[in-house]
């Protein structure tokens, strides 16, 4: 084989990558959750512009590449003359994307709490706020929690996609130890496995989740 | 911000534009066609009675299910070849693709299949059909129509993943893309046109959708309701 044979210390690159690529999925998910919740509150409003915008911008999202997304957000960020590090890029397109995506569902999840609750809160005189914060999100986040955490997978999974800007996560540290060693199905192997590891136990925590939810209740999920 | 957008010197690619939308279609059909048919047979086996089948289907649709495309794209191109394997980029491209959205239909399909209630399938079999009509019929079909929906916006989903294959070097519309923008260096102008594209692409791969859906299932158009 080649001069270098795969030892702890590229073993110990690629798990930093790995972290990286937790620490991205992070932050994609707490911009696209800011993002988010405000895109499903625009697409229920009683404005019907407001309703519209919101659609429209759901729609052009989920219809653009999140590759693309990342291209356009690195080189977008860096035409308005800052001098955008990867993980600014990467952040930013995975906030956009995942908002797309997390308004979606969680417009399903509001719209899935009963009408009663809506117009028992109304005629309690609770105002606007209140109602939602206190009567229809804490319902809607029950019904939320294994839609969401399964798109949480769909987060780590598509920040692979951060490597093409030149951020090293896990992609980009194993494609510089391929570099390094070309050995490229043990390498590859490696990184799904790693992959693997962080998605399994979300994927099972989602569906024991909606497990709980139809055994507890008897509701249909809306996503 | 003193940028003058130049949408002009991307456009002149336009021809090489085309070229790469029609690799896009290509492998986003192919991969529609093929994974359908892999997905089904695959929910068809996850239902079956045999004691290995339906673990191997799982272990099939969860090892791809929580892995990203890029990375069994990678797998498939510089992985395999390196084991003996060699593929030109796009055919590791359609290969990979149909792989993972065959496992994504396996999840969808079977949630159709479950749903068909064990009466139906008693009912064909007191009417004396072969195992293959009561497939058919009695399965396949109304189980497509309940997951119809979902069906569809996973091939929509699948058509912007080809993007990704890209980065194994396959010529469609984002390899066009990198490649104009590294001649240009009009890098955001390009990704605009190319983003425009795709979301052209997505609006007509719905539009179509729907459109075969009110063909494939008139009972669904006559009701005018979800069964």
């Amino acid at each position: 084989m080649g001069n270098a044979s795969f030892n702890l210390a590229y073993f110990g690159y690629m798990l930093q990558g790995a972290a990286w690529t937790v620490g991205l999925s992070a932050l994609g998910f707490i911009g696209g959750g800011i993002l988010g919740a405000l895109v499903a509150l625009a697409r229920i409003s009683r404005r019907t512009p407001v309703r519209w915008a919101a659609s429209l911008y759901i729609q052009v999202i989920q219809g653009i590449p999140l590759l693309v997304l990342m291209f356009l957000c690195y080189f977008g960020l860096g035409l308005m003359g800052y001098d955008v590090p990867a993980l600014a890029a990467a952040a930013c397109a995975m906030s956009v994307y995942a908002s797309a995506y997390l308004g979606d569902i969680w417009r399903g999840c509001l719209q899935a709490v009963p009408r009663a609750q809506w117009e028992a809160a109304e005629c309690l005189g609770l105002s606007p706020a209140q109602r939602m914060l206190c009567v229809i999100v804490p319902q809607a986040l029950r019904l939320a929690t294994p839609s969401t955490v399964g798109f949480l997978v769909q987060i780590v999974k598509n920040t692979s996609l951060a490597s093409v800007v030149g951020f090293v996560e896990l992609v980009r540290a194993g494609q510089m130890v391929n570099n390094t060693l070309f050995e490229p199905f043990a390498v590859f192997s490696l990184m799904a496995v790693l992959y693997f590891a962080m998605c399994y136990p979300l994927s099972r925590w989602s569906y024991a989740l909606e497990r709980r939810l139809k055994t507890g209740r008897r509701t249909r999920l809306a996503a | 911000m003193q940028y003058s957008f130049d949408y002009s010197s991307v456009l002149e690619y336009w021809p090489q534009f085309l070229h790469g939308a029609w690799l896009t279609i290509q492998l986003s059909f192919g991969a529609t066609v093929l994974g359908f048919a892999l997905g089904s047979l695959c929910a068809a086996a996850s239902n079956s009675r045999s004691r290995w089948l339906p673990r191997i289907v799982g272990i099939y649709v969860e090892v791809i299910r929580n892995t990203p495309l890029l990375v069994q794209l990678f797998l498939t191109y510089f992985g395999l070849s390196s084991i003996g394997l060699p593929m030109s980029a796009t055919v590791a491209a359609m290969a990979t693709l149909v792989v993972n959205v065959g496992a994504y239909t396996t999840e969808i399909m079977r949630a159709g299949m479950d749903s068909v209630s064990p009466g139906q399938i008693e009912a064909a079999e007191c009417l004396g059909l072969s195992r293959l009509q009561i497939y058919w019929h009695v399965i396949l079909q109304p189980a497509m129509e309940r997951v119809y929906p979902a069906l569809t916006s996973q091939f929509v989903l699948m058509m912007l993943a080809t993007s990704i294959t890209s980065q194994i070097s396959a010529e469609e519309l984002t390899a066009v893309a990198n490649l104009v923008q590294s001649m240009t260096y009009r890098a955001f102008e390009t990704y605009m046109v190319t983003a425009a594209m795709y979301l052209c692409l997505a609006l007509l791969m719905r539009a179509g959708f729907t459109l075969l859906g009110l063909v494939l299932f008139p009972r669904r158009r006559k009701l005018g309701t979800p069964i």
